[in-house]
């Protein structure tokens, strides 16, 4: 089995359009959403909820005002400016708080407890592609890149006990967190850029990445035709670096129309269907 | 006041919005790409860099002289950064958060902090080809393979003059580092494209907008008269609708050579110093019915 995550770095460039199309073209797979940040494929794959888990991120410090001797120490000790001094009491911003739980380790009052804090919801689902393993993050809550690793893991168990091919993997954007948390997961990772100024720079820094990660690299060009000087200029870094572009998408308003219709583009477009379908038997055919 | 530009989706405009609307005002100006994983704004702007700072977060550093194996630091950590093992103990830099509590729960004081740079914050001034000015200009950019951009940042922001407008282009995502970076702005500035996508991230992101207590309005981009969905749920939600950016072909092309579009459509300009004008006023309003 292969795992595949579609990643950019840059935002916006394509990967929830184009993993929708793969996770149709593909066989026997498990698709999951790793934008728990900003998760787009559920809106194209309908997935049905069979099974949904709570998700806890970092526990958050609680105070007890009761027991405060107000000394002032924790707002000392905290690191993330997650305490503050308000109305002759302690403000807590839970926002803030990375949980580290220095504060209440050292309040000599005892008067802050460490307190899990539900962050968010997994799920698997039914989806018109197959299964799907999906998350949401809940609101100004921190974790994603755990919530990630949740995620992925929860479609590695069931493939221990079912045969498939692939976890296919819609990733989130950047390089940080959420991302290193998918990359240090996968064998490989099809990246899809954009021949623009800064799709080229951030393309570069996710090449990077999953280098450092010995995760196996292949690009892909979406709207290559919106500028063929840059486009030109990405096939050329990609040949010096010796990564495979596996192949070019127009630039098409038709993508923002499959997306407003529910549908994958390849379900609308028979001329971008081709196009991806080669895209997928490239991968297909390579993949032992 | 600062004016922050965030969307939830990637890829929706932030960068854009942010820079010409900076491009398209003449008051006193800074800006901030607080975007640290992928920071782009400085590829559409003429930037005089003036200096760059190395950002070091404190990390544990072990004398092996006087650790005595307990294991009590390793307990502690609350994100797994270190490992006990028999012989020695193992620290994951990319996993620690720099809260310092190892060395405070060290019995033999064997854990002192030495500087670990997780990435660079550089400062210049952009030129502004309309009003022939320079303004501050500011950036982080966070090493490749580093995790945790939210300390960094934090550190940027800290150069914030209050006295000065101040833009701030945010990280996609309505997580940690996009909260780092919207957090104590005056206003903030929702792009979003006409799209479902679009509006699903955008309604995350309002959630996490309002439970920070910042006033919001939305620029809807790559607009193509087809926007009923976004203005329902902009009525739903009271979010006033700032502007929109048509879908505009020569906008996207402009957009790939790195070029502000308002530089070559100057009709642009009162469009975005009417967006500025009506943040105000939102904020002056938003203020009065504080007080």
């Amino acid at each position: 089995m292969k795992k595949i995550a579609i990643l950019s770095g840059k935002g916006g460039t394509g990967k929830t359009s184009l993993c929708a199309s793969f996770a149709l073209l593909a066989g026997r797979k498990i698709i999951c959403d790793c934008d728990v940040e900003a998760p787009d494929l559920h809106l194209v794959l309908q997935p049905k909820i069979l099974h949904r888990e709570s998700f806890y991120g970092m526990p958050k410090a609680k105070l007890y005002e009761e027991k405060c001797q107000l000394c002032g120490l924790c707002v000392n000790y905290c690191r993330f400016e997650a305490i503050s001094k308000l109305n002759g009491t302690y403000f807590f911003d839970s926002i803030s708080c990375e949980g580290c739980g220095v504060c209440a380790k050292f309040c000599p009052a005892e008067a802050i407890k460490m307190e899990r804090v539900l962050s968010g919801e997994w799920f698997i689902s039914m989806s018109r592609a197959g299964i799907m393993v999906h998350a949401k993050l809940g609101v100004a809550e921190g974790g994603s890149g755990k919530l990630v690793s949740t995620v992925i893991k929860a479609a590695e168990k069931m493939a221990e006990k079912e045969v498939f091919e692939y976890i296919l993997i819609d990733g989130p954007p950047g390089i940080g967190c959420p991302v290193i948390a998918t990359l240090s997961r996968v064998d490989l990772a099809l990246i899809v850029t954009e021949p623009t100024t800064a799709g080229i720079h951030d393309l570069e820094r996710i090449l990077d990445l999953s280098l450092h990660f010995k995760v196996t690299p292949r690009v892909i060009i979406n709207k290559f035709d919106l500028n063929m000087k840059k486009s030109k200029e990405i096939e050329g870094y990609c040949l010096n670096k010796g990564i495979p572009l596996l192949g070019k998408l127009p630039y098409n308003p038709i993508f923002s129309e499959a997306i407003r219709c529910g549908k994958a583009v390849i379900e609308i477009d028979e001329e971008i269907a081709r196009t991806v379908s080669s895209i997928w038997n490239e991968i297909n055919i390579k993949k032992e | 006041m600062t004016i922050s530009v965030s969307s939830g989706k990637g890829g929706t405009g932030k960068t854009t919005v942010a820079v010409n609307l900076f491009l398209s005002l003449e008051e006193k100006l800074q800006f901030f790409d607080c975007d640290v994983e992928e920071p782009n704004a400085s590829l559409f702007l003429k930037i005089r860099f003036l200096s760059s700072f190395k950002f070091n977060i404190p990390v544990p550093e072990i004398n092996e002289a006087k650790c005595d194996l307990c294991g009590k630091c390793a307990e502690f950590c609350a994100y797994h950064a270190l490992a006990v093992l028999k012989d020695k103990v193992i620290f994951f830099p990319q996993l620690c958060h720099s809260c310092g509590g190892c060395l405070l729960v060290c019995p033999n004081n064997a854990i002192k902090e030495k500087e670990r740079p997780i990435g660079i914050m550089d400062r210049g001034m952009a030129f502004s080809p309309i009003y022939k000015r320079e303004f501050e200009f500011w950036q982080g950019i966070l090493n490749v393979t580093e995790a945790i951009a939210p300390p960094l940042i934090r550190a940027l922001k800290k150069n914030i003059d209050r006295d000065k407008l101040c833009i701030i282009d945010s990280p996609p995502g309505t997580s940690c580092s996009m909260i780092e970076s919207i957090k104590g702005s005056d206003f903030c500035i929702l792009v979003t494209e006409p799209t479902p996508f679009g509006i699903y991230d955008l309604e995350m992101a309002l959630k996490v907008i309002r439970t920070l207590k910042i006033p919001a309005g939305l620029i809807i981009n790559r607009s193509e008269s087809k926007d009923e969905l976004i203005e329902d749920f902009s009525r739903k939600e009271n979010l006033p609708i700032l502007g929109k950016i048509p879908l505009d072909r020569n906008i996207a092309i402009l957009y790939s050579e790195g070029i502000p579009f308002v530089l070559e459509m100057p009709e642009y300009k009162n469009f975005f110093k009417n967006i500025y004008q009506n943040i105000k006023e939102i904020v002056r309003n938003e203020k009065n019915s504080y007080s």
